[in-house]
């Protein structure tokens, strides 16, 4: 392993006192929440609010909520995961020596872990009582992306996720440093087998371009000598963790972004850290995350000195973010589209529908374009308007029609056997929309006396009045709710 | 290839020229990316067609000659006496016999190693690059077409939808600069597209404008579609069984309807034959050749096929050796298939070397963005311009004026 030195730059603790400042320089802009701000905020930092966690924020002020959101965050999941994940053992052989029946088998396998991964992450969404940390897990997700197909082992997904759930809200530096060692990244961009003699440059092109800086702020010969200190960073066959081959590395000496060294890979992550273009690579692209497609330069700057002078701890950047002018902005409300996740775990946990086993979310969103734990590349997901396609857009609504219990439009499930040119099982549809209709119901009837009129439901469901449904003349409440559900307003947040 | 670059902006049309000044719009059958460039090419339609898997293209276009061929592959070498020549040296599967009318009516051009520098042998990562027409290290999200659509002058459309997906992924056809439908059910996605509602844009929130726009794409492409094939004629020849035949078919109704669209994906699956290869194989190939030559029937009886061009396409080939199951592993050039009415047959390239491999693959020997090329500068006459997707890569002479 190489050895553990002082990081080049100081971490400033985030400190109480610093923390008590904050609070007194927000106290004098202290605003109460009103409904509508409170599920802004909520939106925004977790899964379709719930009438119960808007009316808890209502009335408290913009600081203390968004404090309340940071303080009850979790760093772990509750839902137990596959038991395989700690059962599960590096094959013994490589896949060429594999017999024709042990590949079929092995496929086999991985195709059942694949789904029952991703499954768990959906239930997990569904059952958090933390969703701000899902939503930043999911959010590391498309930032430091692995996918199944290249790494081929979802136990090592699964450790990678709970990586970036730890370090969800906690502090970014720690978890690039510890990304450089996950032996899922390590598998995914080809570090595991870069070596002195032949070293591979996808890992540090991609720690430059994606990860820190973003493109055009490196050269070439600063991706070539980063990948050379990262030579010999791989992993252990038996153990599948990380494991310094130091006879892979090349100890060299090294010219990355001006400073001249035996660097090993820490030490070009420190100095990536020390770049200011790295706090503001992150910022922007959270911004785009939480706030809206348009980052604020003057603001990104001004989060970004924050961000690292904080040693870059995430909370004071959320707390940031979530307290700035921009995110309050009449003009940023329902400005976001949601994610394929956001749309079916929000609306999942919205109405109180009862999730089996999660496949069937997993499912829809492949079948929306958000594959968990298969990002479309290196890159994440795109997101923004590029969720929305003409086939993304027909799939979502035909979803949602079947949630509001319309049993035509067929499951993601039975769509997908149905292009498999097998055949589709309209009685099960029948059943599923049957179910979904009641739950529907369910939840209009036992919806709080002071939520349940027209403007209260539509302010419920979307960020903006609605573009298609007649609010003021509705046929009761569950008609509305059905409308709604099919209005394009539901798809912003 | 980078040397014989070609940056000159070729002439706009007459056609252009009167439409533009004239303010005219053309109307009728006419795609988008086609009718920029005018003349007659504003008719033409390119249909992508994916092997998806890689197909093992050495056991598609026999080297049946060649005694390294036979080596490699002694389980899975296919003979002379099994193949249906092309010339002294390679020969097509038997199970492409169909397509033998389009090779001696020299309608169909067949593509020697077809390849990349650098190619990665991941199904995912080399087909990203084949769909974005990227380098190998360059992750390009859009599809090739849509780069091309983003380069190429709008002049409005002719219709409601630029391209439409009838199999696979959108892969080439992917990118906000298309008007890109998928429909792998026709109608299922009429049907559905009656859900997504309607109204305009309002123009003070961009994601809400761009969730209206999108669903009066869809509604306005549903509309076309459906309008046009009310009116169609029926397609007189029989089309074969299976998912190709039912998208090939679905392609065949779009066009003879005159839905003016400038290009139709469709895909067949099943070529990552590492085992079992040879029975496999022959039934894909046997499906493919039986659809595309129904296909082309279908639209020589319409008075379509000249404008037409199909084009075959896949993540890699495979490796020149055989497994130990009976099978290939993934490979990297590959030979592929061009047809169409205006297509001029023969041969394209050169057959890779099977003894100075890389690796023990095949040295690929023309650039797959050379084929895109030719579909864009020659097929759809678009300007090649410096700076744009094939910017570097020469066009091949392989469409007849």
């Amino acid at each position: 392993m190489p050895r553990s030195r002082p990081p080049l730059i100081a971490r400033l603790p985030f400190t109480a006192a610093t923390a008590a400042i904050w609070t007194l320089l927000w106290a004098s802009s202290a605003q109460a929440l009103a409904e509508r701000d409170a599920r802004h905020l909520l939106a925004r930092t977790g899964f379709a609010p719930s009438p119960a966690g808007i009316d808890r924020l209502a009335g408290v002020g913009r600081a203390a909520a968004v404090e309340r959101l940071l303080d009850q965050a979790g760093s772990t999941a509750v839902t137990p995961a596959p038991d395989w994940v700690a059962r599960w053992q590096p094959p013994k052989k490589r896949a060429r020596d594999l017999t024709q029946s042990e590949r079929k088998a092995l496929k086999e396998t991985m195709r059942k872990q694949a789904v029952e991964l991703k499954a768990w992450w959906y239930r997990e969404m569904v059952a958090t009582p933390s969703p701000i940390t899902e939503v930043m897990t999911l959010f590391w997700h498309g930032h430091f992306t692995s996918g199944l197909r290249k790494v081929k082992a979802p136990a090592l997904l699964f450790r990678q996720n709970t990586l970036l759930r730890r370090h969800a809200l906690g502090n970014f530096g720690d978890l690039l440093r510890e990304i450089v060692r996950d032996p899922a990244m390590l598998l995914y961009l080809d570090g595991a087998r870069s070596r002195r003699d032949a070293p591979n440059e996808n890992f540090a092109r991609e720690l430059f371009e994606l990860f820190t800086l973003g493109e055009g702020h490196y050269g070439e010969r600063d991706v070539k000598d980063a990948a050379r200190a990262f030579t010999g960073y791989s992993l252990d066959r038996r153990s599948g963790s990380f494991r310094f081959r130091a006879r892979w590395h090349d100890p060299g000496e090294k010219i990355v972004l001006g400073r001249r060294g035996t660097f090993d890979g820490d030490d070009v992550v420190e100095i990536l850290l020390a770049q200011p273009r790295t706090a503001q690579h992150i910022v922007e692209k959270l911004w785009r995350a939480l706030v809206s497609g348009a980052p604020d330069p003057a603001e990104v700057e001004r989060m970004a000195v924050l961000f690292r002078d904080s040693g870059y701890e995430i909370k004071p950047l959320l707390r940031a973010l979530l307290s700035s002018e921009s995110f309050w902005d009449e003009a940023a409300r329902g400005r976001l589209i949601r994610s394929p996740v956001d749309l079916l775990v929000g609306t999942v946990r919205l109405f109180d529908i009862p999730v089996r086993d999660g496949r069937n979310l997993a499912m829809a969103g492949r079948l929306l374009g958000q594959d968990l734990f298969e990002p479309p590349n290196v890159k994440g997901w795109p997101g923004g308007t590029a969720w929305i396609t003409s086939e993304s857009l027909v799939e979502r609504q035909a979803i949602l029609s079947y949630v509001a219990g319309d049993a035509t439009a067929m499951t993601a499930a039975a769509a997908d056997k149905r292009d498999r040119g097998e055949t589709r099982n309209g009685g099960k549809a029948k059943r599923v929309a049957a179910i979904l209709s009641s739950a529907l119901d369910r939840w209009v009837d036992g919806l709080p006396a002071q939520w349940s009129d027209a403007a209260s439901i539509a302010l419920l469901l979307a960020p903006l009045p609605p573009v298609d449904t007649p609010v003021l003349n509705p046929d009761g409440s569950a008609a509305l709710v059905r409308q709604l559900l099919l209005d394009p307003v539901y798809q912003l947040e | 290839m980078p040397s014989d670059r070609r940056p000159i902006v070729a002439p706009l049309s007459r056609r252009a020229l009167l439409g533009g000044a004239l303010g005219l719009t053309v109307t009728g059958g006419f795609g988008r990316l086609a009718q920029a460039a005018g003349g007659a090419a504003a008719e033409r339609i390119l249909v992508l067609l994916e092997l998806n898997g890689g197909n093992d293209s050495l056991n598609m276009v026999v080297p049946y000659a060649d005694p390294a061929y036979r080596r490699a592959r002694p389980g899975l070498a296919i003979g002379r006496d099994a193949v249906a020549q092309l010339d002294e040296r390679l020969g097509l599967n038997r199970a492409l016999e169909p397509l033998m009318p389009s090779w001696q009516g020299g309608e169909l051009a067949v593509a020697l190693g077809v390849g990349y520098p650098r190619p990665n042998r991941s199904h995912f990562r080399s087909i990203e690059i084949w769909n974005s027409a990227s380098d190998s290290e360059q992750v390009i999200t859009e599809g090739w077409v849509n780069r091309l659509f983003a380069a190429a002058p709008q002049e409005g459309g002719a219709g409601a939808t630029d391209a439409v997906v009838l199999g696979g992924p959108s892969g080439p056809l992917l990118g906000p600069a298309l008007r890109t439908v998928v429909m792998r059910q026709p109608e299922r996605f009429l049907q559905r597209a009656a859900n997504v509602g309607e109204g305009a844009a309002e123009g003070s929130n961009p994601a809400l404008d761009h969730i209206l726009g999108v669903r009066s794409d869809v509604t306005a492409a549903a509309e076309e579609i459906e309008a046009h094939l009310e009116r169609a004629p029926k397609i007189a020849v029989e089309m074969p069984e299976g998912r190709l035949g039912r998208q090939l078919e679905n392609a065949a109704r779009l066009i003879l309807a005159g839905v003016p669209l400038s290009a139709i994906k469709v895909a067949q699956s099943g070529y990552d034959t590492h085992a079992g290869q040879a029975g496999r194989q022959r039934k894909l190939l046997t499906e493919l050749s039986a659809a595309l030559a129904a296909f082309r029937a279908a639209l020589i009886q319409g008075g379509a096929w000249d404008r037409v061009l199909v084009m075959t396409y896949a993540e890699f080939g495979r490796r020149v050796a055989e497994n130990a199951s009976g099978g290939t592993d993934h490979g990297t050039a590959a030979a592929h298939l061009v047809l169409g009415g205006r297509v001029r047959g023969g041969l394209i390239g050169e057959q890779p070397s099977l003894t100075a491999l890389d690796g023990g693959d095949l040295r690929h020997r023309l650039d797959f963005r050379r084929l895109y090329a030719t579909a864009a500068h020659r097929w759809w006459s678009l300007p090649q311009v410096p700076g744009g997707p094939f910017d570097g890569f020469a066009p091949l002479d392989l469409i007849a004026a």
